[in-house]
């Protein structure tokens, strides 16, 4: 796939997990995945630098996992099931992830209270030139 | 002979999973969305399918980026439930059924299409929430299950058309199989969420409506809708609805609907729970 524009990179605030993301993101979703076992869990727990330099990720990348900046992880390449990985590590709900996500400096019972009153509203939100 | 019996389409959200493993049905939060499943628990104990084939995704829990199948079968004689990094769901391990999961995978493969075959799953909350969903908290599941696993997370996914027509070819196989064998369709997934992004929290919830009218009545006006439209209008992660379509064409042009239950929000997502007979039983 060559990294051409598309019609959903109109969609605001959403980052298609498409070949592009893929060929950007591989190594930091793989170090994700590898949360998935205990033994890893405890590596990285004991010692978060030293377990993800086993991972051939950015330097960029090694910056926004140990920050834990979940926006900045998915502009460089991270799709959202393996992240949630690292945010599961942490005791982070996904009303908390979404919240983090949310560019307005959200706290996670402004998101919930969000959810609880029917979500993020569709209207306003289809395409960058409606929220421009 | 086989018969497919019914089709079941339901979200299949981790929080539900949560709620059954923690015994927190009866809160406020959960209380109403559990009611809500009751009459679905209910028909299913009395139609007692022998075989399940759920049609749900892998959330990188069997499968990575390693290596990206967009239709998986399961054929092995169990699957063990996944550590999604909690710990595994404790929760019977899940009974296959290989000779029908052999006879589906060569009548699909002879149907051109071309299935990875797997033996080795470790099953997640794609596969055993919607099986909390409809058996509660049994010992053991009461059927066995054909776990039938979809790309829905790398772009492209297949297209909803793929889905349905995948669907015609699983009744195919399934009504040639020698042994009698009820068997009901689950497609899981949906609907609208997003659960990543400044977008996340996305709910569309009269899109979503609109989408289980026609999915019951005129599969064929939506099953050509677009990528784009899917992951604009019911958030990057809705798409997965798509899933629905297998069950669906598994089914008669005509169907009844004989259950049909919406809730918003259940965790980021709209959840929604079908179920679908033929007229003609």
């Amino acid at each position: 796939m060559t990294d051409q524009e598309r019609d959903y990179h109109d969609i605001p605030g959403t980052y298609v997990f498409d070949g592009t993301h893929y060929r950007k993101g591989y190594y930091l979703n793989m170090f994700c995945m590898s949360l998935n076992k205990q033994e890893n869990r405890d590596e990285f727990r004991k010692d978060e630098e030293a377990y993800l330099a086993k991972f051939p990720v950015t330097n960029e990348q090694r910056k926004a996992l140990l920050e834990r900046n979940w926006l900045e992880m998915l502009r460089l390449g991270g799709n959202i099931y393996y992240t949630f990985k690292l945010a599961i590590f942490d005791g982070m709900t996904m009303q908390a992830a979404g919240a983090a996500m949310s560019d307005s400096g959200m706290t996670e019972e402004e998101f919930k209270h969000m959810m609880i009153t029917g979500g993020r509203p569709i209207d306003g939100n289809r395409s960058k030139k409606e929220t421009k | 002979m086989g018969k497919i019996i019914a089709g079941v389409g339901t979200s299949h959200i981790p929080a539900i999973g949560a709620a059954v493993d923690h015994n927190k049905t009866q809160e406020a939060y959960w209380k109403p969305v559990f009611d809500g499943m009751e009459p679905a628990k209910k028909w299913i104990e009395e139609v007692k399918p022998d075989v399940c084939i759920v049609v749900f995704n892998d959330h990188a829990s069997a499968f990575s980026l390693e290596s990206i199948s967009t239709f998986a079968i399961g054929v092995a004689p169990e699957f063990q439930p996944a550590d999604e990094g909690y710990g595994p769901r404790k929760v019977p391990v899940v009974k296959g059924n290989p000779e029908l999961a052999w006879h589906i995978t060569e009548s699909l493969i002879m149907d051109e299409f071309d299935m990875t075959i797997v033996n080795e799953m470790p099953v997640d909350h794609g596969l055993t929430v919607p099986l909390s969903i409809m058996f509660g908290q049994p010992e053991e599941w009461p059927c066995e299950v054909i776990p039938l696993c979809v790309n829905v997370i790398q772009y492209p996914q297949p297209t909803g058309n793929r889905c349905f027509n995948l669907g015609k070819a699983i009744r195919k196989a399934v009504e040639s199989y020698p042994k009698d064998t009820k068997v009901a369709v689950f497609g899981t997934g949906g609907l609208s969420h997003q659960l990543q992004g400044e977008r996340a929290g996305l709910i569309n919830a009269d899109y979503d409506e609109q989408w289980l009218d026609d999915l019951v009545s005129a599969p064929e006006k939506i099953k050509h809708t677009s990528h784009t439209e899917y992951l604009r209008e019911t958030g990057s992660e809705g798409i997965e609805a798509i899933m629905w379509f297998i069950m669906r064409g598994a089914l008669d042009e005509d169907v009844e609907q004989v259950y049909r239950f919406t809730h918003c929000p259940v965790s980021n997502t709209h959840y929604g729970l079908l179920v679908l007979e033929n007229k003609d039983k």
